[in-house]
């Protein structure tokens, strides 16, 4: 069985405006040509009823999200932490980061790493 | 900073590349000359760590292999694409010759400049054009649509411009202890966190979302914001002006606005003659009088009493100078005449868009209408911030005049949280813009009457020191006045991105005897020139960033090639055309520009920013009573009359109404339903996508993949009831022309309207005519008219034309 893991990213979606802020600087950081990376943007527009939508971005990390480990034991943040325009993700440990979950629409990602 | 032998060296963006009106803090790391990564500066009061897609991609840019690295000289027909790499001297002293020969044969106004959009360009062509003596500078789009017409109506109403407050003016932002939360954001024709225009931070938006603000969304498409909006109204493209009385008359109806902001800062106590419609001048009463100054009625003491413009104050005490009501009046030659306020004419304007004709104008629901106007009125203290939407159609000044209305009666006026007003940081002012008279300007004021559109349009006489795009355009055709002969164009893809009808801007760069682009890469517009040379990105360049605040420097951080910055090049140019050209280095000039902020650029640089601290003119807040707006340091404002217009002076003055009100625009299925008929979509264009500024970025991989083709957002049942499926190429056509995109298919645009991706070329295609970068498939600008304007030369029809959708056949 795999490793526990211990840390991960939590993502207040709700604030996420798509801007791909994050997937260019895991691209830059990490030097992944176009096309891959740790971290993919999606859009996804939500039916609702009565004729009504939700616009939802959503980043998710990708087989190739190491967590930055490089940059994380040198203390600073991961890359698409650091620049993510929204303020919305956050790195740390998986448990801590459970405890943070005291809004709706917030996703905690534990990546492959 | 040294680590691995890579240089940290902190920077602001402002260029090419980002693209951006940009303000953001950055640390380049430099290795051997080059760039290894860029991040946001955790530290910059703009950005605090964050940093867009674009800028994070300009290890991308910088060095990317088509980068244009040495001047080039045409030796093929224009766009043949055939060029001769030379030197900068050999292309300095061409130039030189060209532009001299047209000077000579023409004058001097027959050279014209373009510059494209912000990222420090304008100033330094400003600076170039003036030396030459051409008081000819552009900004190439139909209407000058982009911002000015926005800066200029606002100016119009409180003789400043205004935005919204996002806590940038207080060292801790919107942190700061000064600072109040807006209870309510109004993002009015906006998606900001895409562009960050108006040298705001998009996310700060955001930021706010998180402390509590509600959001009121005015836009026909579910935008990020839409969504988690407490009111979203998807109003009809170009209805915005109705919108924006039925708000003034649903708050003035109900008493929820601030009279005694209005009773004392307005002129809605100033009184106007019934016989004329005209307002009632000091001159009429006594010839001695001036007709600068005007006139109210004293409620207490029955009688008139002067308003001194001049020093903003009352010449005698005035009991309580009445608002509403009728006066009897005798002018000082005898005649008798009837005359009412300001505010009377305003309410009566207001009250002719009560909520059930406004609904019907905008499509809106009337609930919506009068909630959103509540949440508005009722939020101390609410914040609008307004777009590029604006702009985008014909009645632009009415439409703004009349949300700068708004924003003040509500008392949100430089007010913590609300709309503060925007000055260039200690008054350091580059170039001539609405509203500030910069350090580089023309000095020859009979020249400036040349411009093209000084004499068409009083906006252009008063605030716009720019030429009237339209006239322009004609000019080139018909000659007249005088010819237009050459143009310099200034990291402005004219061709590819701003100009509306671009077939025929190609004619009309193609009947030039002389056309320059400066660029960093290869574009359809450098395709039309005799000359292109390579500019630089931030990274490459010292200069300056004077726009609101932070004052910041941008610093060298690297060089690539032969490239130099749009300042070396139009200094250079400027040194050789006058003879008493001010400036020996760039540097004498950035000081001179930042002068009044008692700092030398090298001083600046070594802070990196500067935030004017409380008490300049330049720093918010309640400034009008603080006599800080004006020059005499008399409270007020600096209008002409002193006072917030509600009823503009220099409107009145050019013939145009000086009340705000609607006007539907040209093309629309209300104004011409014969061509609705053919054409049943609303065609929109315009909107940002968050990895592109205008027609940058196609060419960098990181970027494109993320929004890889020129899409066309059509609903599913649009789509369904013209047999167009998700992902298929389609044409969108009208009776100006047609282009291909692909279907986006989403609910996220109304049924009646498509929403085209605008700025699009192939810079992976070929570069010589006829394909110009593929850009003939999928520039939406061919479906554009030019002439299309407001009737004060401003605004066109970006957001509102009409348009019909069908498949492709055949593959593409
Ligand atoms: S944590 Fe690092 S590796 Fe993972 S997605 Fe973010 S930037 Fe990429
Ligand atoms: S950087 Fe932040 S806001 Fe932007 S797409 Fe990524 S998670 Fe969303
Ligand atoms: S687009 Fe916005 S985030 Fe990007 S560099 Fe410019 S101002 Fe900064």
């Amino acid at each position: 069985m795999a490793k526990k893991p211990e840390y991960g990213l939590l993502i207040d979606y709700e604030y996420c405006t798509g801007c791909f802020a994050c997937q260019v600087a895991c691209a830059q950081e990490h030097k992944w040509p176009a096309g891959m990376g740790g971290i993919r943007v999606i859009e996804i527009v939500e039916n609702l009823p009565n004729d009504k939508h939700y616009l939802k971005f959503m980043p998710i990390p990708t087989e190739l999200c190491v967590l930055c480990a490089g940059r994380t034991k040198k203390g600073e943040k991961p890359a698409c932490v650091h620049h993510c325009m929204a303020a919305c993700m956050k790195y740390g440990k998986i448990e801590e980061l459970a405890k943070e979950i005291n809004k709706p629409r917030m996703v905690l990602w534990a990546p492959r790493a | 900073m040294t680590e691995d032998g890579i240089k940290k060296i902190r920077t602001t963006t402002w260029s090419g590349g980002p693209g951006c009106h940009g303000g953001c803090g950055v640390i380049a790391h430099i290795k051997d000359n080059k760039l290894v990564k860029i991040e946001g500066d955790p530290d910059h009061p703009m950005n605090r760590g964050r940093l867009c897609s674009r800028c994070l991609a300009m290890t991308q840019i910088v060095h990317h292999p088509d980068r244009l690295t040495k001047p080039l000289k045409r030796i093929g027909k224009r766009g043949e694409n055939k060029w001769q790499e030379i030197s900068w001297d050999e292309a300095f002293d061409y130039i030189e010759e060209k532009m001299n020969k047209i000077k000579a044969e023409y004058g001097p106004e027959s050279m014209t400049f373009s510059m494209g959009t912000g990222r420090d360009v304008g100033a330094w062509i400003c600076m170039l054009a003036y030396a030459f003596g051409s008081p000819n500078v552009s900004f190439a789009m139909s209407g000058n649509g982009c911002y000015s017409p926005r800066i200029a109506a606002t100016e119009i109403v409180l003789g400043d411009y205004c935005v919204f407050d996002g806590g940038q003016w207080l060292p801790k932002g919107h942190n700061d202890p000064g600072y109040k939360v807006p209870e309510c954001i109004v993002i009015w024709g906006y998606n900001i966190p895409a562009s960050c225009p108006d040298n705001i931070f998009g996310h700060w938006v955001t930021d706010l979302m998180k402390k509590g603000s509600k959001i009121i969304t005015i836009d026909p498409r579910l935008s990020f914001f839409a969504s988690r909006s407490d009111k979203w109204l998807p109003l009809r493209p170009g209805t915005d002006g109705a919108l924006a009385m039925g708000f003034l008359n649903i708050v003035i109806k109900e008493g929820l606005y601030d009279r005694e902001f209005v009773k004392k800062w307005t002129n809605a106590p100033h009184l106007i003659r019934q016989d004329t419609g005209k307002l009632l001048r000091e001159s009429d009463l006594d010839p001695k009088g001036s007709a600068q100054n005007f006139v109210v009625w004293d409620k207490r003491a029955n009688k008139t009493v002067i308003w001194d413009s001049g020093c903003a104050g009352y010449k005698a005490e005035v009991g309580e100078a009445a608002l509403d009501c009728e006066f009897d009046i005798t002018l000082a030659n005898g005649t008798k005449i009837r005359a009412t306020p300001v505010w009377t004419k305003f309410c009566a304007r207001a009250a002719e868009y009560p909520v059930d004709k406004v609904a019907k104008i905008t499509w809106l629901k009337e609930k919506d209408i009068i909630e959103a106007a509540h949440l508005y009125a009722k939020s101390k203290p609410a914040s609008i911030q307004w777009g590029l939407a604006i702009d985008s159609t014909p009645a632009v000044t009415p439409t703004a005049t009349a949300i700068a209305s708004l924003w003040s009666i509500m008392g949100n006026l430089d007010v913590p949280g609300g709309n503060p007003i925007a000055r260039y940081a200690y008054n350091a002012v580059a170039y001539a813009l609405p509203g500030a008279k910069g350090v580089i300007k023309l000095e020859d004021k009979e020249m400036d009457k040349k411009r093209i559109g000084y004499n068409d349009y009083g906006p252009f006489r008063e605030f716009i020191w720019r030429t009237q795009t339209d006239k322009m355009f004609e000019q080139i055709f018909t000659e007249k006045p005088y010819p237009v002969k050459g143009m310099w164009l200034q990291c402005c893809n004219l061709i590819g991105g701003t100009g509306y009808d671009p077939k025929k801007w190609v004619e009309a760069l193609k009947k030039l005897d002389f056309v320059a682009v400066t660029d960093i890469f290869m574009t359809p517009t450098c395709q039309m020139a005799d000359i292109v040379l390579p500019a630089t990105s931030f990274l490459e360049k010292d200069s300056i960033r004077s726009w609101w605040v932070p004052l910041q420097t941008i610093n060298k951080a690297m060089t690539v090639d032969e490239c130099r910055s749009l300042i070396e090049i139009n200094f250079e140019m400027a040194k050789r055309f006058d003879p008493n050209f001010k400036w020996k280095t760039i540097h004498d000039l950035f000081d001179e520009i930042l002068a009044p902020s008692g700092m030398t650029f090298k001083e600046l640089q070594k802070k990196g920013w500067s935030i004017p601290p409380d008490g300049n003119p330049s720093a918010p807040y309640h400034r009008h009573e603080r006599g800080l707006l004006r020059q005499d340091k008399n409270p007020g404002f600096q209008t002409h009359s002193g006072k917030v217009e509600l009823y503009s002076t220099l409107r009145e003055e050019w013939g145009l109404d000086p009340i705000p009100c609607y006007e539907e625009p040209p093309f629309t299925p209300i104004s011409r339903p014969d061509l609705a008929e053919k054409y049943p979509l609303i065609l929109s264009t315009g909107r940002r996508s968050p990895v592109f500024f205008l027609s940058e970025h196609r060419n960098i991989p990181w970027l494109r993949e993320a929004d890889p083709d020129p899409v066309v957002e059509i609903h599913p049942d649009t789509a369904k009831s013209f047999g167009v499926e998700n992902g298929e190429w389609v044409w969108v056509e009208n009776w100006m022309g047609k282009c291909k995109l692909k279907a986006k298919v989403t609910p996220i645009v109304p049924r009646w309207m498509v929403m085209a991706a605008h700025g699009w070329w192939f810079p992976e295609k070929e570069g010589a005519e006829p394909s110009l970068y593929g850009m003939w498939d999928s520039n939406i600008n061919q479906l554009m008219p030019m002439g299309a304007n407001g009737k004060d030369g401003l605004g066109t029809i970006t957001k509102h034309l009409l348009c019909k959708v069908y498949k492709v056949n055949g593959d593409f």
